[in-house]
């Protein structure tokens, strides 16, 4: 493949995530000002985080003072599932890929550009490099266009884009789904499960950040025993 | 908010954040072996984004019958293999329709 032709690839498939990203931010940038932050405040949380589920939680602690502890544990409860995303990563990516880009690329691991990134055969650094740039850009901008101009839109607007995330989520995991049974077990799992603690009186006070994770390990793990995948090499 | 609690709670936020996605990802430079954990962590994305969806999702808008079309929308979308795109922008879209429709009649 000629030079640049990955990162250009990686751009380009960067595009939804980043328009997804928007409209996503964008509610977070209203949040953020309606909780008091000023909107500098809100567009440097997103461009030092950039990930949905752990900013919403940190700008509710960030309004107390001194809840530092509390700040750290919920972060690594609402985020290990990062970790587990890096670790399946780390297995596919190619062999420039390694040392100091690690360490740089790493800070972009987020859902969307995870479940990008894991439908590549092998990911090379540079496309990995170029999906990231859109879906920043969409998540810095968005904050600070929902922070700056949030209130103009109409609330069922605002309503309506607050589900843009969440199709994109079902939209990285249907067509995988649809296409091997196997995962079909693990995913109605964790469906059960995380249904399960929403409403059982009880669980249901858990943070959903652990939840989710909870849920997760558990479905993965019914997926990993009943439906081991192929051994090395036979690899889909 | 004032700026110097605002400075520490960044860092621990992003701080550590960073490093959960970037020492896992920078450590591991072996292929895995066992099976059993390479298949947990094939499952994995799919069951986090499964939890973090069903039944959040539900309650992110105004009304469970808007979400619920969007949701709708959106299964029915990609397992067409829409493009990402295109089955936020319909879930989007069934949320409006719904919801505007729902406020039109009461």
């Amino acid at each position: 493949m000629k030079p640049g032709g990955s990162f250009l690839r990686g751009l380009r498939a960067g595009i939804p995530i980043g328009l997804g990203y928007l409209s996503v931010s964008f509610t977070f940038g209203i949040m953020a000002v309606s909780y008091g932050f000023k909107w500098w405040q809100a567009v440097v949380i997103s461009m030092a985080t950039v990930t949905s589920a752990g900013q919403l939680s940190g700008i509710g602690l960030m309004v107390n003072p001194g809840l530092y502890l509390e700040m750290l544990v919920s972060q690594l409860v609402i985020n290990v599932r990062y970790s587990f995303m890096s670790i399946s990563l780390s297995q596919k990516t190619e062999k420039k890929f390694s040392g100091i880009w690690r360490w740089l690329l790493g800070f972009f691991i987020t859902d969307e550009i995870f479940a990008v990134a894991s439908t590549e055969k092998s990911v090379s650094r540079s496309f990995f490099a170029g999906l990231a740039v859109i879906p920043y850009i969409g998540w810095t901008f968005g904050t600070a266009a929902g922070a700056l101009l949030g209130n103009i839109l109409p609330d069922f607007v605002m309503s309506a884009l607050c589900i843009a995330i969440y199709g994109m989520f079902v939209a990285i995991v249907v067509p995988p789904v649809r296409r091997e049974r196997s995962l079909l077990l693990s995913v109605g799992t964790a469906l059960a499960l995380s249904c399960a603690f929403y409403y059982i009186p009880g669980i249901s006070k858990l943070s959903s950040g652990l939840a989710v994770s909870i849920c997760a390990v558990a479905a993965a793990v019914v997926g990993a025993l009943v439906f081991p995948v192929h051994d090395e090499g036979e690899d889909q | 908010m004032e700026n110097g609690g605002f400075w520490i709670y960044l860092l621990i936020m992003a701080g550590s954040t960073y490093l959960i996605r970037a020492i896992p990802f920078a450590v591991i430079r072996k292929k895995i072996k066992n099976r059993f954990i390479r298949s947990f962590l094939y499952y994995i994305p799919y069951t986090v984004l499964t939890a973090m969806t069903f039944p959040a999702a539900l309650y992110a808008t105004d009304s469970v019958l808007g979400a619920a079309a969007g949701l709708c929308a959106a299964v029915i979308l990609a397992f067409r293999k829409k493009s990402l795109i295109v089955v936020a922008a319909a879930a989007c879209a069934a949320v409006l329709i719904v919801e505007g429709a729902v406020s039109f009649i009461r």
